[in-house]
C-alpha cells in the first residue's frame, strides 16, 4: 500500500513536472512580463513610416512594458541607413535589430563578418519553415543557417500610371519596350515626357527590369550564378534599350532626390509612366490618397509578364544586441500572420507568408490581391539593386558602369566592364 | 562731375556683384517663409504670400538636439585648442631648442593634410579607445587636428611681441610659466579671439569628421542637415529653413566679430 | 647649439604633448593609411572589412594598378574631374578676387558694407551652400528662371523662356580624349616640369638636381610606358571636361572670393602710394598703373592664394557630396569616392589608396610651400 502511493506521487510529481514544463514554454511565447527597451533600426521613416508604425503598435499592445524606438535613417532603398548601421556595428554598440534586405546584402556582409546569430531555432520553434516559400527561405540561408525573418515581398518590376491621364492623351500601356517607343513617340508629339525616373539607384532599379526583359527570368537568374556571361548580346541588348528609354525620360533625374519626386511628376501629368517597385502604389495610397484601378494602374514593367522580380525586408539578430529577448519577441511577431497582416496593407506589399489573410479585401487592395496573385504564380528573380542577387560590392560598382554608360552609350565597353566587376566580386563562384 | 561718371561704372559692377552674392540669402529667406504648398520649382523667386514661420518652427524643432550636439563639440574644442595652440604659440615663437625650427612646419603641415588621409584610422583609434559615435571622439579629433592652425595663429601673433620685454621680464626673475602668466597672456586676448572666432566656425562647419565618427543620437548639425535634404518627400521650405539656422551661429559671429574673423581668415596666408 | 636651461626644458615639455599628439594623429595616422592601401582589407574577395578579426594580407600595389587600370573607372574620372575643377575655380577665385578688391581699393564709399556682403560666405558651412545651390540649380526652377521671373514681374505673359542650363545634370563633354591620352599628358607634363626646374638648379645644386631628375623621369616614364601597356577597355575611356562641374565651381566660388579678395586688398593696401603716384606721374594711364606696377607686386599673393585655395580645392567633399549626391559622375571628385569606398563600400584598402594619392597631390604643392615660405621667414 506504501509503495503503491510512492509510485503514484511520484507519477504525480511527475505528471505536474511536465505540465509545469510544458506550460512554461507557451508562457514564453507570449511573455507579456518582457519588459525594458528595444532599439530597431530601420529606414521606413517619413512617408514609408505608417506602415512600421502599424507594426509597433501592435508590439506596443503585446508588451506594454518594451519601449522600442527605431534608430533609423531616411533613404530610399536605405544607402544612408546602412551606413549608420555600419557605424554601430562596428563602434561594438549594434541596435537590438536592423532592418536588411534579404539575401546577399545581409549574407555577404554581416553574415560573412560573422556578426550574425543563426534564426534556425526560432523558425523551428514558430513552425516557419513551412509557412515561408521554400525559394524565399532559400535566399535567406547560407551555409546551412536562416539569418533574418522576412516581413514582406515587393515587386521591382511594375510600371505605374494615372489611366485617367493615358485616357487624355489617347495611349494604352505598353507590353515590350518595342510597344513602349512607339507610345514615347506620341507622347512625345503632346509634350509629355514617357517616363520618370530618379536619381542613380532607381536608374539600376530599371534597368534590372530592361535586363528581366532581354533575358527572361531563367537566364536572369543563372546571370546571377555565373551561367550566363555579362558578355552575352542579350546583355549588351539591354544596355542599348536602355539608352534609348533615357532618351524619353526626364532630363533632370539627376537632380531629383529620390523615386518620389519621379512619382510625382506622373501625378502631375508631367509624365507618363514609371519603373518601380510597389512600395508605389503605397505611396499613392497612403500619402496621395489614391485608389487602386481608379487613381493610379499599374502592369508589369515592359516585356516582364509572368516574371516576379522580387525583394524582402527582413530583421536578423546581430550578435550583442543589448536586449535580446525584447528582440526575440519583435522577430516573432514579424514573422506571424498578425504582424505580417498589420504591416503590408499599409506598406503595399504582400506578406511572406503563404497563410497570411491576402483575399481579405479590408487589409489588402486591388494591387495587393493582384501581386498575391502573381507572387504565387510568375517566376522568381532576385533583384539587383534591392540586395537580393549580388553583394553590394557589385552593386555600388555597378552603378558606375550604369552612369558611364548613361554619358557614353558604349554599350562593348559596358558589358566588358560588367563582367569584370562581376568577376571581382564572384559572383558565380 | 566727370569724376562722378568716370566712377559710376565702378558702383554699377559693385551693386551688380553684390545682387549676385546676395541671390541665394533671397532665395534662402523666401522659401522659408512659404508655406510647402506655395512652392513650386517655377514660382521660385516669387515673394511669400504671407510671412508663415511653421518651416522655421518645424525645422527649429528637428534641428534642435543636433544644434546641441554641435555646441557640445565646439565650444570645448574650440577652447581647449585655443589654449594649447597659446602655449604651444609661446614656445615656438620665444624659445629656441635643438629641433624647435624642425617642429614648426611639421606641425603645420598637419593643418593642409586631407583628412581622408587620416579618416580610416583615425576611426579605427576612437573604436578601440571606446570613443567612436559619440561627442567625445569627435571634439577630441577637432582639438587634436586643430592644434596646427591655432598654433600658427598665437605663434605669429606672439612672434610680434619684441623680445625685449621677454628678456626685461628674465631679468626681473620671471621663469617659463612667469613670462607666459605676467607678460604674454595679459596681452594674448585678441589673439584668442580670433582664434575662437575661427575654429568656432570652422568645427561647427565641418562635416567629414562629423559624419564618418558619429552615430545618429550625436550627430552635429551639419549631418542633420544633410539628412533633411534626404529622404523621399522633401519639403523645401524646411530644408531652407534648416539652412538658415544651421549656418545662423556662425553669421552672427561673422556680423559682429567680422575683422577678427578676417585676421583669423588671413593668418595661414599672409605673412607679417 | 643651444645651452639648455631650465626654462628650455620647461618649453620643451610644454610642447611635447602636441608634438606626441600630431605624430599620432597626423604621421603616424598616414603611415597606417598607407599600409592599408597596400593590403587587401575589404576589397571584394579579400579579408571581410566588417569581420571582428579579419585576416589581412599584404598586396603591394594592387589597389593603385586598380585605380587607374581596373574595370571601375570612377577614380580616374574622378581625377580628370579634380584637375578641371581645380583649373576653373582658382582661375575663377582669382580673378573675381582680385576685381572685388580693385573695385574697393578705389575708395569707393559703404566700403566695408560691401566687404562684409563679399565674405559673409567664407562663414557658412559646405553643407549650407551645397544645399543652397542644389535649389538654385535645379534644371526645372532655380536659377533657370530667374530671368523670365523678373522680366514677368514687371510685364506678365511675356514670352521670355527660362534658360535651357542643365547645371549639374548635364552629361555633356568639352575637350574629349581618351584615357591612353590622358597618362601621356602627365608623362610629358611631369617632364616639362622637371626640365624647368633642373634648368634652374642644375648649377646651384647639382646633386640634388641629378636625384630630382632621375626620380621625376621615372615617374614620367610610369605614366607614359604604362600608358601604353593597359587594357584597351581602359585606354580608350573618354575623359573630359564635364560642363556639370561648372555649377560646383559656381557655388565654390561664391563661398571662397570674399578669401582672395580679402587678401588682395590688404596687398593692394600695403603697396605704398609714392609708387603709383610715381608712374602716373610718368604717364601711366591708371590701367597701366595697374598692369606694370600693380599686379606685378601682388604675384606673392596670387600665389599664396592659389595654393590655399589649391588645397582646398583637392580635397573637396562635402560641396560635392551635399549638391549633387553620391551617384553623379559627372561631378564626383576623389574626396566624395574616398568616403564611399571606406564607409559605404567598406573597402578600407581602396579607399586608403585614393587617400593617399588625394595626399600626395596635396603634398607636392603644400611641401614646397611651406619650405619656402619659411626659410624666406627664417632669412627676414
Amino acid at each position: 500500500m506504501q509503495s503503491s502511493k510512492r509510485i503514484l506521487s511520484v507519477v504525480i510529481a511527475l505528471a505536474l513536472s511536465f505540465v509545469a514544463l510544458a506550460g512554461r514554454s507557451t508562457v514564453n511565447a507570449q511573455d507579456t512580463k518582457l519588459s525594458g527597451k528595444l532599439e530597431i533600426m530601420s529606414w521606413w521613416v517619413g512617408d514609408e513610416a505608417p506602415a512600421l508604425k502599424a507594426l509597433t503598435d501592435l508590439f506596443a499592445k503585446q508588451y506594454p512594458d518594451i519601449k522600442l524606438t527605431n534608430s533609423g535613417v531616411a533613404g530610399g532603398s536605405g544607402i544612408a541607413a546602412q551606413a549608420v548601421l555600419k557605424t554601430r556595428m562596428l563602434g561594438g554598440t549594434p541596435p537590438d535589430t536592423f532592418q536588411v534586405h534579404a539575401g546577399q546584402e545581409l549574407i555577404g556582409s554581416w553574415v560573412a563578418a560573422d556578426r550574425m546569430e543563426p534564426l534556425d531555432d526560432l523558425f523551428k520553434g514558430e513552425g516557419w519553415d513551412k509557412k515561408f516559400p521554400q525559394g524565399l527561405i532559400d535566399l535567406l540561408s547560407s551555409k546551412g543557417h536562416i539569418w533574418s525573418v522576412p516581413v514582406n515581398i515587393h515587386r521591382a518590376n511594375v510600371l505605374w500610371y494615372i489611366p485617367a491621364n493615358l485616357k487624355k492623351w489617347g495611349v494604352d500601356v505598353p507590353k515590350t519596350w518595342d510597344e513602349f517607343f512607339k507610345t514615347a513617340d506620341a507622347l512625345k508629339a503632346k509634350g509629355v515626357t514617357a517616363i520618370a525616373i530618379g536619381p542613380s539607384w532607381t536608374q539600376v532599379h530599371l534597368f534590372e527590369t530592361v535586363l528581366l526583359s532581354t533575358l527572361g527570368p531563367d537566364d536572369y537568374v543563372g546571370l546571377w550564378q555565373g551561367k550566363v556571361k555579362f558578355t552575352d548580346d542579350r546583355v549588351k541588348a539591354a544596355f542599348t534599350t536602355y539608352g534609348k528609354i533615357l532618351d524619353y525620360a526626364n532630363k533632370d533625374m539627376d537632380s531629383l532626390g529620390d523615386w518620389v519626386p519621379a512619382a510625382q511628376l506622373l501625378v502631375d501629368g508631367k509624365a507618363a509612366f514609371q519603373v518601380m517597385g510597389d512600395w508605389e502604389a503605397g505611396w499613392f495610397k497612403a500619402v496621395k490618397k489614391m485608389e487602386p484601378t481608379t487613381g493610379f494602374g499599374w502592369s508589369a514593367a515592359p516585356g516582364t509578364d509572368g516574371s516576379f522580380d522580387m525583394l524582402s525586408d527582413s530583421f536578423g539578430l546581430p550578435k550583442g544586441a543589448p536586449d535580446r529577448d525584447n528582440t526575440i519577441a519583435w522577430l516573432k511577431l514579424l514573422g506571424s500572420v498578425a504582424g505580417q497582416d498589420a504591416f503590408n496593407p499599409l506598406k503595399g506589399s504582400i506578406p511572406a507568408r503563404i497563410d497570411a489573410d491576402v483575399t481579405n479585401t479590408k487589409l489588402y487592395n486591388a494591387y495587393s490581391q493582384s501581386a498575391a496573385v502573381e507572387w504565387a504564380k510568375d517566376k522568381i528573380v532576385p533583384s539587383l539593386w534591392h540586395g537580393a542577387a549580388a553583394p553590394d560590392s557589385f552593386k555600388n560598382d555597378f552603378v558606375t558602369v550604369l552612369q558611364v554608360f548613361a554619358a557614353q552609350r558604349d554599350a562593348d565597353a559596358a558589358v566588358a566592364a560588367s563582367q569584370g566587376l562581376a568577376d571581382l566580386s564572384g559572383i558565380g563562384k | 562731375m566727370t569724376n562722378v561718371l568716370r566712377r559710376m561704372p565702378i558702383y554699377v559692377l559693385l551693386l551688380i556683384l553684390v545682387a549676385a552674392f546676395l541671390i541665394p540669402v533671397y532665395l534662402v529667406i523666401t522659401t522659408s517663409l512659404k508655406t510647402p504648398e506655395e512652392i513650386n520649382l517655377l514660382e521660385v523667386w516669387r515673394l511669400p504670400a504671407t510671412i508663415n514661420i511653421t518651416s522655421f518652427q518645424e525645422a527649429f524643432g528637428t534641428l534642435l538636439p543636433y544644434l546641441i550636439n554641435s555646441l557640445m563639440v565646439t565650444i570645448p574644442a574650440t577652447i581647449i585648442s585655443a589654449m594649447l595652440g597659446s602655449v604651444n604659440g609661446y614656445v615656438l615663437s620665444k624659445w629656441r631648442f635643438p629641433g624647435s625650427n624642425i617642429i614648426f612646419p611639421l606641425m603645420l603641415f598637419g593643418m593642409f593634410i586631407p583628412y581622408q588621409s587620416i579618416l580610416i584610422p583615425l576611426f579605427q583609434t576612437l573604436k578601440s579607445l571606446n570613443l567612436y559615435g559619440g561627442l567625445g571622439g569627435l571634439t577630441l579629433a577637432h582639438v587634436v587636428y586643430g592644434l596646427p592652425i591655432t598654433t600658427l595663429i598665437f605663434r605669429n601673433y606672439y612672434a610680434e611681441v619684441p623680445t625685449e620685454m621677454i628678456e626685461a621680464g628674465q631679468i626681473d626673475g620671471a621663469d617659463f610659466f612667469g613670462i607666459y602668466r605676467d607678460i604674454l597672456f595679459p596681452l594674448s586676448i585678441p589673439g584668442f579671439v580670433v582664434v575662437i572666432i575661427w575654429q568656432f566656425t570652422q568645427i561647427w562647419n565641418e562635416y567629414l569628421f562629423a559624419v564618418t565618427l558619429t552615430n545618429t543620437e550625436s550627430w552635429p548639425i551639419t549631418v542633420e542637415l544633410s539628412q533633411l535634404g534626404a529622404g523621399q518627400a522633401i519639403n523645401y521650405s524646411v530644408q531652407m529653413a534648416g539652412a538658415f539656422l544651421t549656418a545662423l551661429p556662425t553669421l552672427i559671429v561673422y556680423i559682429f566679430l567680422g575683422r577678427y574673423f578676417i585676421r583669423g581668415l588671413l593668418a595661414g596666408s599672409v605673412k607679417g | 647649439m643651444v645651452r639648455m636651461t631650465k626654462d628650455r626644458w620647461t618649453a620643451v615639455a610644454m610642447i611635447t604633448p602636441s608634438i606626441i599628439l600630431l605624430g599620432i594623429f597626423v604621421y603616424g595616422f598616414i603611415a597606417q593609411t598607407a599600409w592599408t592601401s597596400l593590403t587587401n582589407w575589404g576589397t571584394p574577395g579579400g579579408a571581410a572589412s566588417l569581420a571582428e578579426h579579419p585576416v589581412i594580407d599584404f598586396v603591394g600595389l594592387k589597389n593603385y594598378q586598380d585605380l587607374f587600370t581596373g574595370f571601375n573607372p570612377r577614380f580616374r574620372l574622378d581625377l580628370v574631374n579634380e584637375v578641371f575643377f581645380t583649373a576653373l575655380f582658382l582661375a575663377a577665385c582669382l580673378g573675381l578676387g582680385l576685381l572685388m578688391a580693385i573695385l574697393l581699393d578705389q575708395k569707393v564709399r559703404g566700403e566695408s558694407l560691401f566687404r562684409t556682403v563679399f565674405l559673409f560666405p567664407m562663414a557658412l558651412s559646405f553643407v549650407v551652400t551645397g544645399t543652397i545651390w542644389r535649389w538654385l540649380f535645379a534644371p526645372n526652377g532655380g536659377l533657370n528662371v530667374l530671368p523670365s521671373s523678373i522680366v514677368n514681374a514687371f510685364s506678365p505673359n511675356s514670352p521670355i523662356s527660362p534658360l535651357p542650363f542643365e547645371w549639374f545634370t548635364s552629361k555633356s563633354k568639352l575637350l574629349t580624349m581618351h584615357w591612353h591620352d590622358v597618362l601621356t599628358i602627365v608623362g610629358v607634363a611631369i617632364l616639362l616640369f622637371m626640365f624647368a626646374v633642373a634648368s634652374t638648379y642644375w648649377f646651384k645644386r647639382r646633386n640634388l638636381t641629378v636625384i630630382f631628375v632621375v626620380v621625376l623621369s621615372s615617374l614620367a616614364g610610369v605614366f607614359i610606358i604604362g600608358g601604353n601597356n593597359i587594357p584597351s577597355f581602359v585606354a580608350n575611356e573618354v575623359h573630359g571636361l564635364n560642363v556639370a562641374i561648372i555649377s560646383i565651381v559656381i557655388a565654390a566660388t561664391w563661398q571662397m572670393s570674399g578669401y582672395t579678395m580679402a587678401i588682395y586688398l590688404a596687398g593692394l593696401r600695403g603697396i605704398p602710394d609714392e609708387l603709383r603716384e610715381a608712374a602716373r606721374v610718368d604717364g601711366a594711364t591708371e590701367f597701366q598703373v595697374y598692369r606694370y606696377v600693380i599686379l606685378p607686386l601682388l604675384q606673392p599673393i596670387t600665389l599664396s592664394a592659389a595654393i590655399i585655395l589649391g588645397h582646398i580645392s583637392l580635397k573637396i567633399f562635402d560641396l560635392v557630396y551635399v549638391m549633387a549626391g553620391d551617384g553623379n559622375l559627372q561631378v564626383d571628385v576623389p574626396g566624395v569616392n574616398m568616403y564611399l569606398t571606406a564607409f559605404r563600400a567598406n573597402n578600407f584598402a581602396l579607399g586608403s589608396a585614393i587617400a593617399m594619392i588625394m595626399l600626395l597631390l596635396v603634398a607636392v604643392i603644400i611641401v614646397p610651400y611651406l619650405y619656402t615660405s619659411l626659410r624666406g621667414e627664417k632669412h627676414a
